[in-house]
């Protein structure tokens, strides 16, 4: 917050002579949900970064940024923008889909430009511009990996993020890549995409099943958890772990060319990045902005790496 | 009037673990392998830990909401300190004994502010911790920027035998975990402290009457728990050797149920320690099996573990009717 309200009166002494200038100053609302888990606070670093570059670079722009910690805070929160700041535009990565959609159609109803971050609403046609990751090719591109890592089939388990439509297609993609490759899985269960409950799952897994070939943990907090209880219960089947995200401690280790972490699947956080970068680029200049921009999923190997590691990121 | 029913109160909660022993031994061959019961009793000893302090709190009428954020920024704090003493003091026995220090008396002071709030300033305590629990949460998050904390990673490898080493294949958190229930069981049976909580639990103006120092006790009670969740985070820290947002989440929840399934009245007045150790068992086991077996949709565990809690409370419903 501290950056936040530097970022603030920094854009308070722009904006007046901003003002002065050409008579009017844009407003762009960013809401966003608080740093609860790895991913989202990467996602608010690069909220952070992006507002105070744009505000440096575009005097005449204006930015709110608030982070809500529950659905009903961030209603709240872009009401507030609409009535109290007269945004012209609101980015927004709503919490969920359904308590989010009708405050933002009424963010819309004002007359904002409306983009929406990696949740789609329940409405289709509000959003101006949708900036979103590639689930489904997320779990693809980490089905192939794991396909073509072990050409003479395998045993795998999978561990799975909170039930979300977000994780069901993530899962349906990977399982859809490793169709008749002879890649048996083993066994499934939700580890939240928490550490500690990924440990607990892999602890009973390698309890359970006395041969596993490779784990798919689907995310970098998770791999974190799988290795640590791989590690203390000393078992040496396990030829790799693939996470996903792109967690900065993850990309060095395949960056150092380490075995158990041979590649990473991105889901880049800085995605709220390119949606606040064309939010503004579209209230400042005449090229068009509108659409849908879907940022592809990555395969991150040693050769690649060191263009995804980020070492000031928290993520 | 002791009618044999009264013992249900004792045999409820004992009865529906060995239900889950035989039910998981039964599901899988390599449930009772030694590997698996010292995983779970390793993974049980944070949450059990804390529930024994939270035992006395509930048995002397109070509540503490804020032993999960605290333990995640104790944690944190840890962290932090042991990396920023890693220049200065190296790799060795003396910083782990740092940010041992650091965990303890960090548990020790948030304690000690629940506990003068709640029994000094008479601020009711579900309001106190819920106040402080949001506190502990925030400042965890703000300590990591959003992220996670790291211990530096050769710092780690050599704590790292806190959470996974231990005497005789007994790993330290179980052996730490026993020795907490034991000492605590004592004091909840055998001594003043013990028979003061139950008192005020029950009537405190009653206790005030009869020259029991209900204030100081109720502190007491507030400290000692805090004290457990350093002692509960000291384990818990070098197991993955991180701490963030999310660390922590629930375990006041948790270490509630466990109390109440163990025996002990969520209004107070009564608490029993090794009933608590029955609870986080049950808890505990109720995943493990879970993640052993292909019974049910992983989407219903939560409903699985809910059945469960409220079936272990009913066994023991018959005493509860007659006090």
């Amino acid at each position: 917050m501290k950056h936040f309200a530097a970022a603030l009166a920094v854009s308070a002494a722009l904006a007046v002579p901003a003002f002065a200038q050409d008579g009017e100053t844009k407003v762009i609302g960013v809401s966003i949900p608080a740093a609860t888990h790895g991913w989202a606070g990467g996602m608010n670093y690069f909220a952070q970064a992006t507002v105070e570059r744009l505000e440096k670079v575009y005097p005449n722009l204006d930015f709110v940024l608030t982070t809500a910690s529950d659905p009903a805070k961030q209603v709240n929160d872009i009401e507030d923008m609409v009535a109290a700041r007269h945004v012209n535009a609101l980015v927004v990565l709503p919490f969920e889909s359904e308590p989010l959609t009708g405050p933002v159609q009424n963010a819309k109803a004002s007359g904002a430009w409306i983009t929406v971050v990696d949740r789609g609403l329940s409405v289709e046609g509000i959003e101006d511009l949708y900036v979103a990751g590639d689930n489904p090719g997320f779990g693809r591109e980490s089905g192939e990996y794991v396909a073509s890592a072990l050409p003479e089939g395998g045993k795998i388990v999978v561990l799975r993020g909170i039930p979300t439509t977000i994780d069901n297609e993530r899962v349906e993609g990977f399982q859809k890549a490793i169709e008749g490759k002879n890649i048996e899985i083993l066994g499934m269960e939700h580890g939240n995409w928490n550490r500690d409950d990924s440990f607990a799952v892999m602890q009973d897994f390698l309890s359970k099943y006395p041969q596993i070939d490779a784990v798919w943990a689907s995310d970098d907090d998770m791999a974190v958890g799988v290795l640590a209880a791989i590690e203390a219960a000393g078992r040496k089947d396990i030829r790799f772990v693939l996470g996903g995200a792109g967690m900065k401690e993850m990309v060095k280790r395949v960056m150092d060319k380490d075995t158990m972490i041979p590649a990473d699947v991105t889901y880049p956080p800085a995605m709220i990045a390119t949606a606040i970068e064309l939010t503004a680029v579209g209230l400042v200049s005449s090229a068009p902005v509108s659409g849908k921009f879907i940022i592809g999923s990555v395969l991150i190997t040693p050769e690649n790496a060191e263009g995804y590691y980020f070492p000031d990121s928290p993520f | 009037m002791k009618s044999p029913k009264i013992q249900m109160s004792v045999v409820g909660p004992v009865l529906a673990l060995v239900v889950l022993l035989v039910l998981g031994a039964s599901l899988n061959p390599s449930f009772l392998a030694w590997d698996n019961v010292t995983n779970v009793l390793a993974r049980s000893a944070f949450i059990g830990i804390i529930a024994v302090g939270m035992t006395f709190v509930i048995t002397a009428g109070g509540l503490d909401l804020s032993v999960g954020s605290m333990a995640a920024f104790i944690a944190g704090l840890m962290i932090l300190v042991m990396n920023s003493a890693l220049p200065s003091l190296g790799v060795g026995i003396p910083i782990v004994l740092l940010g041992m220090a650091v965990a303890l008396a960090a548990g020790l002071v948030a304690g000690c502010l629940n506990g003068i709030l709640i029994s000094r300033l008479g601020i009711e305590a579900f309001i106190v911790t819920l106040g402080s629990m949001g506190i502990y949460r925030s400042l965890v998050t703000w300590l990591a920027d959003g992220g996670t904390l790291s211990l530096d990673f050769g710092l780690r490898t050599f704590y790292q035998p806190v959470y996974y080493g231990g005497l005789f294949g007994v790993s330290w958190p179980i052996i730490v975990f026993a020795l907490v229930v034991i000492v605590g069981e004592i004091a909840m049976r055998s001594t003043a402290f013990g028979r003061h909580c139950a008192a005020i639990g029950s009537n405190d103006q009653v206790a005030k009457y009869s020259s029991v120092k209900v204030a100081r006790v109720r502190l007491t009670t507030y400290v000692v728990l805090g004290l457990l969740v350093g002692v509960a985070t000291i384990l818990y820290v070098p197991r993955l050797g991180s701490a963030s947002p999310a660390t922590g989440l629930l375990w006041e929840l948790e270490a509630i149920a466990a109390v109440i399934i163990g025996g002990t009245m969520l209004r107070g007045g009564f608490g029993r320690v090794w009933g608590t150790v029955i609870g986080v068992l049950i808890l505990s086991l109720i995943g493990n099996i879970l993640n052993l077996t292909d019974l049910v949709s992983p989407y219903l565990n939560g409903a699985i573990q809910g059945a469960i809690i409220v079936l272990a409370v009913i066994l023991q419903r018959d005493t509860r009717q007659g006090q």
